[in-house]
């Protein structure tokens, strides 16, 4: 007969191994939906069946154009954030003027793909998720498999051709967005003019810093709308496995975000 | 027409985990017949319904539609079949982001080459077939639960499908809707010449529209027969589900208090 305490480590243990299974299959389930809907965007036309480019225009307003004040609010908002705290920082060493650079690296590289992407999976990827798990509980899937219509062409390749195409621009927005706010700040705090202060972020800031910017945008695209989709397509139990389905893919793509964030940061930076 | 039927079903077993859905499933339909899979909640019929949509993959056993064994084919061969194939799912499944003519016109939109026009005047015939005529431009949501899935059986006919599925027709409709949908479906026979599979539990439905009627129960097939066949059976769980009686089943009164209770 075991121990209680043996059965208990054995219980967790086993708990343990199976969640590892589950995230194991899981990623494997993302790895799989991207490759698929790679397969589509490729070779679509050429098998007669492409993706829906009008279904990407739509998605690209959706992801875009139709979040773009928000992005505005946040980034700028961002921008001042940098600005007051670098400006209080380098004060100490006399250095605030400064500060430019400092506000020019740290959204480039980092606070503009960052702050669009958790934006963007906080708006689109629920929405993602949500509609695709109302289709799925609706049976609207199984109809499209029924008809012949891949589902993965026909409603994951769009979205992540336009997220592919969206995020990137997004960010180049929200970078200019949270430089202005920065200007803003610097120009009322330490009288430096909107000129002046272009001229010297432009002269710090290097292809790659708006690259590296951008590659992370790339990434977190593929992220959100993978982790959406697939949320959307394993609800099952109805309104509520919706909801459940719809928050999980938030929680996750946020998460997600931030790790492979870190991860960019580390590999692109030291 | 061929002697081969079009759709044939061989020992299908199925399991969802350790649970068996579908133990040793035989039958076959006729081009141009009405089959109806009848039983009571729980008895498989659903499940069937999937398999024979290639939706889920048996355990065990070969389904052959038109002559090909979809258990075994490539995707592309069971995207091709698919396309003689007409499916009306018990909530419609219209797509909700679309107007009811774009949904009806969605399966030629992405089969054909057919212009816009062609596609419009198509999907209008459709809806005209099953009195949903002016109906197009409304949305999914706009319209009453016999009107979706009439407006789910016109698309489900727009190509001339040589196969139909119906998942409960008839389910949460008043009777004279209901009859209005059987009267369609033999219709469709009729004119059309289609094979029809119907899943229901609506026994007026069932014995009006059904050429032969297979009855399940706990995932075996209890019989398959004409009308007059599954009405003269002396099958206990087939009087049982004709009649209305409720299933009796011996309970261990120690075994239910342990379930109960979780000891």
């Amino acid at each position: 007969m075991a121990e209680p305490q043996q059965i208990w480590f054995l219980t967790a243990l086993e708990g343990v191994g199976r969640r590892v299974v589950e995230q194991v299959e899981e990623f494997g389930y993302y790895l799989a939906l991207t490759v698929e809907s790679v397969y589509w965007i490729v070779f679509g036309v050429a098998r007669r069946q492409p993706v829906r480019i009008s279904a990407s225009f739509q998605h690209m307003v959706e992801i875009g154009l139709a979040g773009l004040p928000i992005v505005f609010v946040l980034s700028f908002s961002i921008g001042v954030m940098l600005a007051i705290q670098g400006i209080h920082t380098l004060k100490q060493f006399g250095a605030e003027t400064q500060v430019v650079l400092g506000i020019a690296l740290s959204v480039t590289r980092e606070f503009g793909p960052l702050i669009t992407g958790i934006l963007v999976a906080g708006r689109s990827g629920s929405a993602l998720a949500a509609r695709i798990g109302t289709m799925t509980v609706n049976q609207e899937i199984d109809a499209l498999r029924v008809m012949g219509i891949n589902p993965v062409r026909y409603l994951v390749s769009p979205v992540l051709l336009a997220m592919l195409i969206m995020l990137p621009l997004v960010t180049l927005f929200a970078d200019f967005a949270a430089m202005f706010g920065g200007a803003v700040f610097c120009k009322l705090e330490l009288g430096i003019s909107y000129a002046a202060y272009w001229d010297q972020s432009t002269k710090f800031i290097v292809a790659d810093d708006v690259l590296q910017g951008l590659t992370k945008s790339m990434v977190f695209a593929v992220i959100i709308a993978l982790v959406g989709v697939a949320n959307g397509f394993m609800v099952s139990g109805g309104a509520d496995g919706v909801g459940k389905s719809t928050t999980r893919a938030v929680v996750l793509a946020i998460s997600y975000i931030v790790m492979a964030d870190m991860l960019f940061t580390y590999f692109l930076t030291l | 027409m061929t002697n081969t039927p079009a759709i044939e079903v061989n020992n299908l077993v199925t399991h969802y985990g350790p649970r068996l859905i579908l133990d040793g499933v035989d039958f076959s339909v006729d081009y141009g017949e009405v089959m109806v899979i009848m039983g009571g909640s729980g008895s498989g019929k659903s499940t069937l319904l999937r398999h024979l949509l290639g939706l889920h993959t048996p355990t065990h056993g070969c389904i052959k539609l038109l002559g090909h064994d979809i258990t075994s084919c490539s995707a592309d061969e069971l995207q091709d079949l698919r396309r003689n194939m007409g499916v009306s799912f018990q909530g419609g499944a219209l797509l909700s982001s679309m107007s009811v003519a774009e949904n009806v016109m969605l399966p030629l939109r992405e089969h054909t080459t057919l212009d816009e026009q062609t596609m419009g005047i198509m999907a209008r015939m459709k809806l005209e077939v099953v009195n949903l005529g002016g109906f197009g431009d409304l949305n999914p949501s706009q319209l009453s639960g016999g009107m979706i899935k009439r407006a789910a059986l016109a698309r489900a006919i727009v190509t001339d499908p040589k196969l139909l599925f119906f998942d409960e027709p008839s389910a949460g409709l008043d009777p004279v809707v209901a009859a209005e949908l059987d009267e369609l479906i033999l219709k469709l026979r009729d004119t059309m010449k289609m094979t029809i599979v119907v899943v229901t539990h609506e026994l007026d439905s069932a014995f009006k529209i059904a050429d032969r009627i297979t009855v399940l129960d706990h995932g075996k097939i209890l019989l398959t027969g004409r009308v007059e066949d599954v009405r003269a059976s002396d099958n206990e769980r087939i009087q049982d589900l004709l009649n209305r009686r409720p299933r009796e089943e011996e309970i261990d009164a120690d075994d239910y208090l342990r379930r109960l209770t979780g000891g």
